[in-house]
């Protein structure tokens, strides 16, 4: 309290520093420019900081800061857009979002799910803000009581939430947390450096795939393919006119759902390592493990809303805690944030443990931006919300092009290779086939980023408590068991068993009806000759380097385990169980498209691409897509092409990025942006 | 910054005419990059060590190369910076407009023959080189031990240290302690050297390093505050190639000394001789800008003209001491010096390394 006494003076003064006209128009510029990167799927944090760096340097501290902090601060606002209308997660914060706010939007509730989705995201990102104005000046020693053994017990907990997202037949959906475990395990080892299911000479798999490929290839891929084959608009009906104050009255009905899950991205996103990525599912399957009626889950439940977006905002305060108080960036934007901090006037403001004590003031001015930023973003979303929900009317033939060039602009910045493109392609498919089998995309995925935290937190708390015996048992018992632990394991129990009990009755991906035998069995036989493989390379690698072979040893054995449980079940039970769900056979009706011709538009874009170029290669498949495809007429086509390619050359100079190269370029010298 | 751009161009003006650092500046054919924009690759992601470094120079770059052209930094992460550096070697000069920062990290896997260099330094051409120092420090009962009975008192104590790996810059340190006689246990799988700080700071890890500039922003709250005390630095290398105390930390005894006063270690033999070899590869030039194979005189002039000029700025040192550092930032032939001294080890030294990789940690480059 005395504590606090003494630092409410300088409240004051951060409050003075930050209600300058001059720092509120910096921070309106730093909103204004993040809503607008925010909105395309799959460029976040990182690509907007980027743009700003160069003007940073000897820059008025404050005016940097709010320009940056504005920036960050709208990133999880605005991407839900995308995740609410068309199914594309927008950013690591946003995938949670895509399981009821997309739904919604189909039903023609967009607005809704949008408003609603803003007006958490501010309160998230208010009650973040004042929670930390308390914490962070006792925040020291609570971030340094989770040592390895805590993260990885939350690590597990995390985890633990695809008991709740498996689906409707558990075992499947642990092997898919599995399968993403495994795939998270590709290239280099953390510890020793043996490369899993990756050679040197391909040397893309050596550094294994970035969350922002693999989010975008699970969910947004599947989600484009099969609406571009019904072939209409995203709504099936009409669009709801002033949806959105409906939307804020959902929040304010779910206020105290909004509250925990406020707290809860508040608190992860405080401890260092996890990099809040998966709030949002956390804060999903609290909403779901605590309401009473669970059936909309999955097909348009606003609270499925409410939750991930209260959460995610709130966290990016979080995660200044480490980010400010350590040096420690808890994601890929704090890191760029820290080196912008660094240049700004003559470098007075030193990020990391000297923050609170000398700089207490721009500390504080640092959390309220974040918080004033998160006013300004919602109410610039909520008043576009109505008029951009309309999106979701126009036939969808005529925006999958344009979406599409868009995630294969953002999947290429995450390493500036085809190989990107490929991965993209790749993991699609495996996407799209767990779609129409009704595998759980959401137990995939949470494997997929929780799989370097728990190997990495369990070898390193193996090695350390090992050291700690080696002292006393008593000394290693503490460090095991710490009450934060066993905390965490008694909350994991609770929600493992909870969610078991309820999985069934929720269907985080809607209904989908059973079909034949063959194409079910085939798809598991696929995902059992991948794990096998991963576990045969896996148990390979020699003795010396057995901290990179435990762990994909060990979760190759319990998938397999899975996979052959659901093989023995395949063989007795009826093809009519939901063990067999097949969504071409529900679907058969509403397609008028088959998947593979679908397919070929986009695996042509990718063959071109790698012989001509990105650029020229999306010349020929927008014109001929939208052509032939949407079925327009030449002028039509030609008019879209040219306003597509001057968009996506606007942006890559905007934000100074190149596009994939083919093997043309390799031959012959281009100028930007053929190159 | 008018009046500076004013001051590095008077600066640019006076250098050439005295003709000593730029004299293609001179004739005619000096580069000018007038509206361009020079890419400058860096191997790693938007989030480490080389990405400040570059931020830090790139807009002064922009000022004091002739034309003003935009720097942009190009990142290209993967395979610990080999990838980007392989890149960079398939590529050949052309008009100036590329140019690659290379890391500590860059120059280890080269000297190991790790088996994913396509590299080669010497096709390239350096035009800086930023030299770094780095500071081992230990927790308070520690160094309390350490006080009351020297280094012998250390050795029956178990060391953990979070480290990112032991064929990266952590070799150095990794080394140093073992040559003291420490038990030191690397806990692999750190992310960067602020997480094996943090470790640190935890209480899990019970001994760590950071170099220079993190340690002076990082580890010296906590000295003040009483929860860490530095023990040594690894020293610096003065004009003559000898090894002397590191002239941002003065008072801190450097490792040759501590080594020198401890009985468990020499200061001569293989070890000793490859922990030099590695550490003068590592810390005095560990970040390098260089042009691609190829790049006429003129261009080379020009660019070391221009970092010249940079850090002969009246500012730099208030600008450059928290960002890098008060370390040498080489241009001209001293970088070139540097460049030789990093990049090229004894034999005996680089197979003594290798094999005590292999015999200690299991590591087997091929």
């Amino acid at each position: 309290m005395e504590l606090f006494a003494s630092a409410l003076p300088v409240l004051g003064e951060a409050f003075g520093m930050i209600l300058d006209p001059t720092v509120l128009g910096y921070l309106v510029l730093g909103v204004v420019m993040g809503l607008c990167i925010g909105v395309f799927p799959g460029l976040g944090g990182i690509a907007g900081l980027s743009l700003l760096l160069p003007f940073m340097f000897g820059m008025e501290p404050l005016y940097g800061l709010a320009l940056m902090v504005g920036m960050v601060a709208v990133v999880p606002t605005s991407d839900t857009f995308a995740s609410v209308l068309m199914g594309i997660p927008g950013s690591s914060a946003s995938q949670a979002t895509v399981l009821d706010g997309f739904p919604l939007a189909k039903k023609g509730q967009a607005a809704r799910a949008l408003s609603a989705a803003f007006s958490s995201s501010l309160f998230g990102g208010l009650l973040g803000a004042t929670f930390l104005t308390f914490f962070i000046l006792a925040a020291r020693p609570i971030v340094l009581a989770f040592q390895t053994p805590e993260l990885l017990m939350v690590t597990i907990f995390g985890l633990s939430m695809v008991g709740i997202l498996a689906g409707r037949v558990a075992v499947k959906g642990i092997v898919a947390a599995c399968l993403g475990l495994l795939v998270g395990t590709i290239g280099e080892g953390a510890a020793s450096g043996e490369l899993r299911m990756a050679t040197y000479d391909l040397p893309y798999l050596v550094d294994g795939f970035k969350l922002v490929i693999v989010g975008l290839a699970i969910f947004a891929v599947p989600e484009i393919i099969a609406l571009l084959r019904q072939d209409k608009a995203i709504a099936d009906r009409q669009v709801l006119s002033g949806g959105w104050m409906t939307g804020v009255k959902d929040w304010w009905a779910n206020k105290w759902l909004s509250v925990r899950c406020s707290l809860i991205g508040v608190a992860i996103g405080v401890i260092p390592g996890l990099g809040g990525s998966v709030v949002d599912w956390i804060a999903y399957g609290h909403a779901v493990q605590t309401s009473k009626d669970k059936s909309q889950f999955g097909s348009g439940d606003i609270r499925g809303v409410v939750g991930p977006e209260s959460s995610n905002n709130a966290k990016e305060g979080g995660g200044l805690v480490p980010t400010l108080l350590f040096g420690i960036p808890g994601s890929g934007s704090m890191a760029i944030f820290i080196s912008g901090v660094a240049l700004l006037g003559t470098g007075q403001i030193e990020v990391g443990p000297s923050m609170v004590n000398n700089n207490l003031n721009f500390t504080y001015a640092i959390v309220w931006l974040l918080a004033m930023a998160n006013v300004v973003g919602t109410l610039i979303c909520i008043f576009a919300a109505g008029g951009i929900a309309r999106l979701t009317n126009i036939r969808f033939a005529l925006l999958a092009p344009f979406l599409f060039m868009i995630i294969a602009f953002a999947a290429f910045q995450s390493r500036q290779s085809i190989w990107d493109l490929v991965a993209l392609f790749g993991i699609g498919m495996l996407g799209i086939m767990m779609r129409r089998f009704d595998w759980s995309r959401p137990a995939f995925l949470i494997g997929f980023v929780l799989s370097a935290p728990a190997e990495r937190y369990t070898n390193q708390a193996v090695q350390i408590a090992s050291s700690r015996f080696r002292r006393s048992l008593e000394e290693g018992l503490d460090y095991i068991f710490s009450p934060i632990v066993i905390v965490l394991i008694i909350v994991t129990l609770i929600s493992v068993i909870f969610g078991l009990r309820q999985a069934k009755n929720i269907q985080a991906e809607g209904d989908v009806s059973s079909g034949g035998k063959r194409a079910p069995l085939l798809f598991l036989l696929a995902v059992t000759a991948y794990i096998a493989i991963a576990y045969t390379d896996a148990s390979m690698i020699p003795d010396f380097a057995r901290t990179d072979r435990v762990f994909p040893v060990f979760v190759g054995t319990i998938g397999l385990i899975g996979c052959a449980l659901l093989l023995i079940q395949m063989r007795l039970k009826p093809e009519v169980d939901p063990l067999f769900a097949d969504r071409e056979v529900e679907d058969r009706g509403i397609n008028a498209f088959g998947l593979w011709p679908t397919l070929a538009w986009f695996g042509g874009l990718l063959v071109l691409t790698s012989l001509v170029g990105f650029i020229l290669a999306l010349a020929v498949f927008l014109l001929t897509f939208t052509r032939f495809r949407a079925g327009q007429s030449w002028q039509y086509s030609v008019l879209y092409t040219i306003a597509g390619i001057a968009f996506i050359c606007g942006m890559a100079w905007t934000l100074n990025r190149d596009f994939p190269p083919g093997l043309l370029q390799s031959l012959v010298e281009l100028p930007w942006p053929l190159t | 910054m008018n009046r500076l751009q004013k001051g590095a161009s008077a600066l640019l003006a006076a250098v050439s005419a005295l003709g000593m650092a730029a004299p293609a500046l001179a004739d005619g054919h000096a580069l000018d990059l007038s509206g361009e924009t020079v890419e400058w690759i860096i191997p790693f992601s938007e989030t480490g060590g080389s990405a400040r470094w570059a931020n830090f120079y790139a807009p002064l770059l922009s000022e004091a190369l002739p034309g003003n052209p935009t720097v942009v930094v190009t990142f290209m992460p993967g395979a610990g910076s080999t990838r980007g550096a392989n890149h960079f070697q398939e590529q050949s000069y052309e008009d100036g407009t590329l140019i690659f920062g290379s890391s500590g990290s860059t120059q280890f896997p080269y000297l190991l023959n790790d088996p994913r260099v396509r590299y080669e330094y010497g096709d390239w051409n350096v035009v800086l080189a930023s030299g770094t120092g780095g500071v081992s420090y230990l927790p308070p009962d520690l160094a309390a031990e350490l006080e009351e009975g020297g280094v012998d008192a250390l050795l029956d104590d178990n060391f953990i240290y979070g480290s990112q790996g032991a064929t990266r810059l952590d070799l150095v340190p990794l080394l140093a302690w073992e040559m003291l006689g420490l038990n030191v246990e690397p806990v692999f799988g750190i992310e960067g050297r602020g997480d094996g700080r943090l470790m640190f700071e935890r209480g899990e890890a019970n001994i760590d390093y950071q170099t220079s500039s993190s340690f002076l922003s990082g580890v010296t709250p906590l000295v003040e505050a009483g929860t860490a005390v530095p023990w040594f630095s690894f020293g610096s290398v003065d004009a003559d190639g000898n090894l002397v105390r590191d002239p941002t930390f003065p008072d801190m005894p450097s490792f040759a000394e501590v080594c020198e006063a401890a009985p468990s270690c020499e200061t001569s033999g293989p070890a000793w001789d490859a922990w030099v070899a590695f550490f003068t590869a590592g810390f005095p030039a560990q970040k390098m800008v260089f042009l691609p194979a190829g790049a006429p005189q003129a261009a080379i002039d020009t660019y070391s003209a221009a970092f010249q000029a940079i850090t002969e700025r009246d500012d730099f040192a208030e600008i450059s001491a928290t960002r890098l550092g008060v370390y040498p930032q080489l241009t001209g032939p001293a970088a070139g010096t540097a460049l030789q001294s990093a990049t090229a080890v004894p034999e005996e030294a680089q197979s003594f390394v290798i094999d005590w990789l292999a015999e200690r940690y299991g590591v087997v480059l091929q």
